[in-house]
């Protein structure tokens, strides 16, 4: 269906404030046309992919500073999983150490985009990866 | 002549000048781009002269006034700098900002960098600690010792600071929520050394305010925030007189994307919050006023970074002189620490952050910092190796030592650019602080998100420059967006040792079983009834660490008595 908006949800797993990157991305892909849900600060793994049922989104960005991707990231692919949104984008930003990402990519996180990506990078990479006509299987 | 003949043949010479030499340079080498922009998309101009500083206050336009604008050093409006002698007389404390994995790890770290010639330390805490957490909280599943140390009771903060002469050296603590517990398990730690509280030096950052604005590492909400922070405010005064009680930050507001003028605003609207707060209580202004102390981002851009600093010193002079009616000249002073900005690191070819670093750190000493902090050219990666502190806190030293900056007080005064940059920095602060005054001050602003929207908007126009620097050649970050390399990342990344959880958890289930559980919950108990009352809550603080009762545990009887704080969510 042409003119279907890709819906993104950014969220930030984890204790870490630094919101900074999570709202720039968000303001960007709004500019780009996608539809953006921000979760805020502070959320859990059930809180994210809650957050992910209930807004039918094509795309889950997570940012995170803090290092403790290793153990929050597997949490939310395999609870995404067991609630059937396995077609979902799964992207990650923030400070992800290069050793970690051969790990993270096998776990299912599609795209990765450090310090010094830019904004356009993000976008051209979700609109390849989705395909909203499609559809992500999910979605009515 | 007197000063408006002067300014006017300088401005008849300026037209002539344009006219002729000018515009004939302009027709065969056109500049490089139309207009130049400051770090904060701040227009600057092509030359400077005496007539971007007269003074234009009053009709009759006068020269630029010495005695009123800069004054002399140690004197009001302290614009040269705080002291008679700057860095003559004693150099900025080099306090590089540390801490990760376990209290031993950390504790070696320190020695580490006194033994290479830092002058004073700075505490970095782990997520949990940071919202109050014991280390073996699910909440903190994951984030044990990432982003710094992690203290979860007296017994961790008795390994942090083993053999370290606390009676001698300042420590500064980088936590804001838990400040005044993290405080207590310092004063109680070197108590039980035989260091008395009244010779202990050093700062809490403790800075709530910019929490809700910027680093969002709160617990509570604003109110019940306030009142721990006065309370820390009064009792310092009473006990630690050598202890800043605050640092009121504009560090973070700025890696969150303000504008240097931002940054400045909103701390010094911080700051002046956080006077009447105190005042409120029934504090005399000059009691507490001294122990304030302030803590600013050195960015990329030299000049407006400079004049940021120097704009600082003067604002806060002549609003705790003139607005609250403080007499003590000390009451007048701003100190501040500065670091380097974090988020001007780029984690390609990071060898250039070393440049990047010197260049911001030489802004702070030519803005006349009193402490600083370097960073790490890995820090866009990983916390810090060894290497590249030691590279870091050198950066300090060769300017301290070698480049001649330090030998000579505030060297940049009377220049015409950064004594116009230093007005215009003031005037902008002004309009926030009109803004900020219009929504009932700090609080009402920060519940109405304007300073948090102010900061986004700012953020995504800078990235919106850096990405399109290709077309404008407006933003150009070395490494990034131009001069870009292939080679693959060679630097080594700090490796924290796995093994350092278990051995933490493990602590804490010792302190849990061999402590008095009885007079634990009693103090607790206290803890919780003062809680209640509006009794200074400093007292019970400390009485419950000294019997071991944990961080996780105190900041559980505040989150039953005060709750806690959702922001709402501003994009």
């Amino acid at each position: 269906m042409p003119g279907k908006k890709i819906r993104v949800l950014i969220a930030k797993p984890g204790l870490d404030g630094h919101d900074r990157g999570a709202k720039v991305v968000a303001r960007a892909l709004r500019d780009a046309g996608m539809e953006v849900i921000y979760t805020g600060l502070r959320q859990t793994p059930e809180m994210i992919v809650e957050a992910a049922l209930q807004e039918d989104v094509d795309v889950v960005g997570l940012s995170i500073l803090s290092g403790a991707h290793t153990t929050l990231f597997p949490r939310i692919v395999n609870l995404l999983k067991e609630n059937g949104l396995d077609g979902v984008l799964v992207l990650a930003g923030g400070i992800i150490p290069d050793e970690d990402v051969p790990a993270l990519k096998e776990l299912g996180v599609r795209g990765i985009f450090g310090p010094g990506t830019s904004t356009e990078e993000i976008v051209r990479f979700i609109r390849e990866e989705v395909n909203p006509s499609a559809g992500s299987g999910h979605r009515p | 002549m007197d000063d408006k003949e002067k300014l006017d043949e300088i401005r008849k010479e300026q037209a002539r000048w344009e006219e002729t030499t000018l515009q004939k340079t302009l027709n065969r080498f056109p500049e490089r781009r139309d207009t130049f922009i400051t770090t904060s998309s701040s227009p600057v101009e092509r030359l400077y002269t005496p007539l971007d500083i007269a003074d234009t206050s009053t009709k009759l336009s006068t020269g630029f006034d010495y005695e009123r604008n800069l004054g002399f050093p140690g004197q009001y409006p302290f614009t040269r700098g705080v002291h008679p002698t700057m860095y003559r007389g004693r150099l900025w404390t080099m306090r590089m900002f540390a801490g990760y994995g376990t209290a031993e790890e950390t504790n070696a770290r320190y020695k580490y960098l006194l033994e290479h010639g830092e002058t004073g330390l700075s505490v970095a805490f782990d997520m949990p600690t940071l919202y109050g957490y014991d280390s073996d909280d699910p909440q903190a599943e994951g984030e044990f010792g990432k982003c710094g140390v992690a203290v979860s009771s007296l017994a961790d903060t008795e390994v942090l600071f083993d053999g370290i002469p606390v009676d001698e050296i300042t420590t500064s603590m980088t936590i804001n929520s838990p400040a005044a517990v993290i405080w207590a398990m310092y004063i109680a730690a070197a108590e039980k050394r035989g260091v008395p509280m009244k010779v202990l030096g050093g700062t809490i950052q403790n800075d709530i305010l910019k929490e809700y604005i910027a680093q969002k590492e709160f617990i509570f909400a604003p109110e019940p925030s306030m009142r721990l922070v006065v309370d820390t405010f009064e009792f310092g005064t009473k006990y630690l007189p050598k202890w800043n009680t605050i640092s009121i930050s504009g560090y973070h507001i700025r890696e969150a994307g303000a504008t240097a003028a931002q940054e400045l605003a909103f701390t010094l609207a911080d700051g002046f919050e956080y006077v009447k707060a105190g005042i409120e209580r029934g504090l005399d202004v000059d009691e507490f006023a001294p122990r304030l102390s302030f803590f600013f981002n050195a960015h990329n851009d030299f000049f407006e970074e400079i004049a940021k600093f120097r704009a600082a010193r003067r604002i806060w002079a002549r609003e705790m002189r003139e607005r609250f009616g403080a007499k003590n000249p000390r009451s007048w002073w701003m100190r501040f620490h500065t670091q380097t900005a974090g988020c001007s690191l780029t984690a390609q070819q990071p060898d250039n952050n070393i440049v990047r670093t010197a260049i911001q750190a030489l802004a702070a000493v030519l803005g006349g910092t009193q402490s600083l902090h370097t960073n790490s050219m890995d820090e866009a990666l990983a916390l810090p190796s060894e290497t590249a502190v030691r590279i870091a806190l050198r950066t300090q030293q060769i300017i301290a030592h070698e480049s001649g900056v330090a030998n000579t007080v505030d060297p940049l005064a009377g220049s015409y650019c950064v004594e116009a940059l230093t007005n215009r920095m003031e005037e902008e602060a002004y309009e926030y602080f009109r803004r900020i005054e219009s929504l009932g001050g700090m609080l009402g602003a920060i519940e109405r998100g304007f300073p948090q929207r102010e900061i986004a908007e700012s953020a995504y126009r800078y990235q919106r420059e850096i990405d399109a620097a290709s077309l404008t050649g407006q933003r150009t970050i070395v490494g990034v967006n131009d001069y870009l390399t292939e080679e693959p990342l060679t630097i080594p990344i700090l490796e924290i040792d796995r093994e350092g959880e278990r051995r933490q958890r493990e602590r804490l289930a010792r302190v849990r079983r061999e402590r008095d559980n009885e007079l634990v919950a009693r103090r607790l108990e206290a803890l919780w009834e003062a809680a209640q009352s509006t009794e200074n809550l400093m007292p019970y603080i400390l009485d419950a660490v000294r019997a071991y009762a944990t961080l996780g545990e105190i900041c559980g009887v505040f989150r039953e008595v005060f709750g806690e704080y959702r922001e709402p969510v501003i994009l």
